[in-house]
């Protein structure tokens, strides 16, 4: 009895310290997007702004008149949707072909897109620039959709394949039996027994699409494609060795609001065990 | 509705094994036909190549009047049980057997008409609108049957439908299957490796040991005249004996003793030497209590070694030692079998009344006219009767 208690309080304890370790960060750029520039350039110490060095809304305010910025949001949500949905959609494809069919050459395209993952970002930016503006697709939202999706691709493959392979057989022979064809059975059957390993890869691909730094300001020179994380680094007030700190802050937390709204939308379609009273267990 | 004929069927598959061997199977309009055999004779195999899951390495597959070798599973309009039976788990029961009708774009209120008749006729109306995840295993399997039964199928394929329930459930789905079948009038074949599914289903049997055709009877049939060694010992529970016998005139020297046989059946066994004799367990008796009936027959004593009384009836077992030549083919059987090679020893169903005991030499009188006699080599039956043992493939030419 006592054990367990002490059990409990530990795990408690344990959760609240990993949840500061992680959270601090955020809770202090969150703070930061509150208090304004001068108190922040006068060395302001506390972690609550404030009467007097608050600033209220009106930094997000800026940051949301601002042009640029808000050309950086819609390009990083458009880029981001757009490579996700196409991965998710190849990927599906082929992971089904993986786990269902034999065929030459299965070996080596599942350890080609291995391949491709573990390749370094840095090592394919250079070449990917002189490419790009050779063909004519430097700074437009294709030169950075391409090779999101062929970065999440091989992960988005090996996550589906193992979902469908846990699938039963019989669930689209059963199907196919009913009357189906092939592909009214993967669209009517397998595609919504394979639901929670599709949102699982369409969270991680969003991420990776949504975070990434490198390809985004090393691919783009204007607003014309550069997403946030890359828009962010570009935001530079009139001083440039006195960098707006709390505008960038609000930008920070308005870039951080698309994703916590895109995995609470799909974290609820993962459900497990969606498969269970399909066979005899 | 329609009947299936299967002419010369073979599966082979890449390494050059042929699973379904050269088998020919007609069932005809409305007949409910059983494919049985141990696992791994090729009864599952031939189901789906009927049905169009496996392809058809060689052979005829004619559904009603077309050949359907070459058509996808939906064109060929079967409906199939699956033995895990592959409910939808993302949808509702009542989805789940509206499913097919769906599929063939029916209007709702024609679909609903027909999924509340197949419901009501499975008593599945109170959960319509739960998930198979919810369901115990019974209404699971019964979920699966009005898949089956919600639209106008040729014929129905059930593939060990009931071989996942309790032995009490089972029962009960048995019966159910039988009174569906015969309501609805429609042709069925149903795999089963479970031999009394097989007895009380079918209107005829094909039994299959590596796949091929044993033989292609009537339970009666089967069980009164199986056509060799395979299908003796796999028909019948607890099976069949087999004991080393040699014939001489109209006797059968058995190791217990000398039983006298009908003169036709010893003359067509004559002057073979060593042979297989099969008895059925209820084929022997107490003698005290043949003798009281007075029935016809020989006795013989021997030592029991053990007594199962069951009320109705006793098994009573008793240990015989076979020679070499006739031990190794009954391994062999019981291989084939799937079962493990126990000491040769024999099965006797006496009545409940019989009083012997474990360790007593008993009086045991047993009905010599029943006796099956069989060649050791080949396993063929030499005195079964061809007008009433169905089919046996092999043995048409030898008998014509």
């Amino acid at each position: 009895m006592n054990n367990r208690t002490l059990n409990r309080v530990g795990m408690v304890v344990g959760c609240l310290l990993i949840m500061v370790w992680c959270l601090l960060p955020v809770a202090w750029i969150i703070s930061l997007s509150f208090k304004s520039e001068a108190s922040i350039t006068n060395g302001n110490p506390g972690f609550l702004p404030s009467e007097g060095t608050s600033a209220g809304w009106a930094n997000y305010q800026a940051v949301w008149d601002n042009e640029q910025f808000r050309r950086a949001i819609f390009n990083s949500i458009g880029i981001s949707l757009i490579a996700t949905l196409l991965s998710i959609v190849v990927a599906t494809l082929a992971a089904y072909a993986i786990a269902r069919l034999e065929f030459r050459g299965k070996k080596l395209v599942l350890s080609l897109s291995l391949a491709i993952a573990m390749f370094p970002v840095v090592s394919l930016v250079g070449p990917l620039f002189d490419m790009w503006r050779a063909i004519g697709l430097y700074d437009t939202w294709p030169g950075l959709i391409i090779p999101y999706m062929s970065f999440t691709l091989p992960l988005a493959i090996w996550t589906l394949s193992a979902f469908f392979r846990e699938i039963p057989w019989e669930m689209e022979q059963a199907a196919q039996v009913d009357g189906a064809t092939s592909w009214q059975a993967f669209r009517k059957v397998i595609v919504p027994l394979a639901a929670p390993g599709v949102f699982t890869a369409a969270i991680l691909t969003f991420f990776f699409a949504w975070n990434d730094f490198v390809f985004g300001i090393s691919l783009t020179s204007t607003e014309n494609a550069r997403p946030i994380p890359a828009s962010l680094s570009f935001f530079v007030g009139a001083d440039p060795f006195n960098r707006p700190a709390s505008l960038l802050a609000a930008g920070a937390v308005i870039a951080t609001i698309p994703i916590i709204v895109i995995v609470l939308i799909f974290q609820r379609k993962i459900v497990a065990g969606l498969t269970s009273g399909a066979v005899k267990g | 509705m329609s009947a299936i004929t299967m002419k010369n069927i073979v599966k082979q598959y890449g390494d050059g094994f042929p699973a379904v061997n050269d088998v020919s199977i007609d069932v005809a309009d409305g007949e409910f036909m059983i494919l049985v055999g141990p696992s791994g004779c090729g009864k599952s195999t031939l189901l789906r190549m009927i049905v169009g899951l496996e392809d058809i390495t060689s052979g005829d597959m004619v559904i009603g009047e077309r050949r359907v070798n070459d058509l996808a599973p939906r064109e060929r309009n079967l409906a199939m049980v699956f033995q895990n039976y592959a409910l939808y788990p993302h949808l509702t029961v009542y989805e789940n057997i509206a499913f097919p009708l769906r599929l063939a774009k029916m209007p709702d209120g024609e679909v609903d008409k027909l999924v509340r008749d197949a419901s009501s006729t499975l008593e599945l109306d109170e959960h319509l609108e739960r998930k198979p995840g919810n369901l115990s295993g019974g209404q699971r399997q019964r979920v699966a049957m009005g898949r089956a039964i919600v639209r106008q199928a040729d014929a129905f394929l059930f593939d060990e439908p009931l071989s996942n329930l309790d032995a009490k459930l089972r029962g009960q789905m048995r019966t159910e299957i039988a009174r569906l079948q015969k309501r609805l009038g429609i042709t069925t074949v149903y795999v089963t490796h479970d031999q009394t599914e097989a007895m009380t289903l079918g209107d005829r049997v094909a039994v299959l040991k590596r796949g091929v055709l044993q033989q292609l009877a009537t339970p009666r049939e089967l069980y009164e005249n199986p056509g060799n060694l395979f299908v003796a010992g796999f028909i019948g529970s607890p099976p069949m004996n087999f004991l080393p016998a040699t014939v001489e005139g109209t006797s059968v020297k058995l190791p217990f003793g000398s039983v006298e046989i009908p003169a036709d059946r010893a003359e067509r066994a004559a002057g073979r030497g060593l042979l297989i004799a099969g008895i059925r367990p209820e084929h022997f008796e107490d003698a005290s209590l043949a003798a009281e009936e007075e029935r016809s027959g020989s006795t013989f004593s021997a030592k029991v070694e053990t007594v199962e009384w069951l009320g109705n009836e006793t098994y009573a077992y008793i240990p015989f030692e076979a020679p070499d030549e006739v031990r190794e083919q009954l391994q062999q059987l019981e291989k084939d079998l799937d079962g493990d090679s126990l000491r040769t020893q024999l099965v006797v169903s006496l009545d409940g009344s019989s009083r012997i005991a474990e360790g007593e030499d008993a009086e045991i009188w047993v009905d010599g006219g029943r006796i099956h006699l069989f060649d050791p080599a080949s396993g063929e039956n030499l005195t079964v009767d061809r007008e009433r043992a169905g089919r046996i493939p092999g043995a048409e030419v030898g008998a014509g």
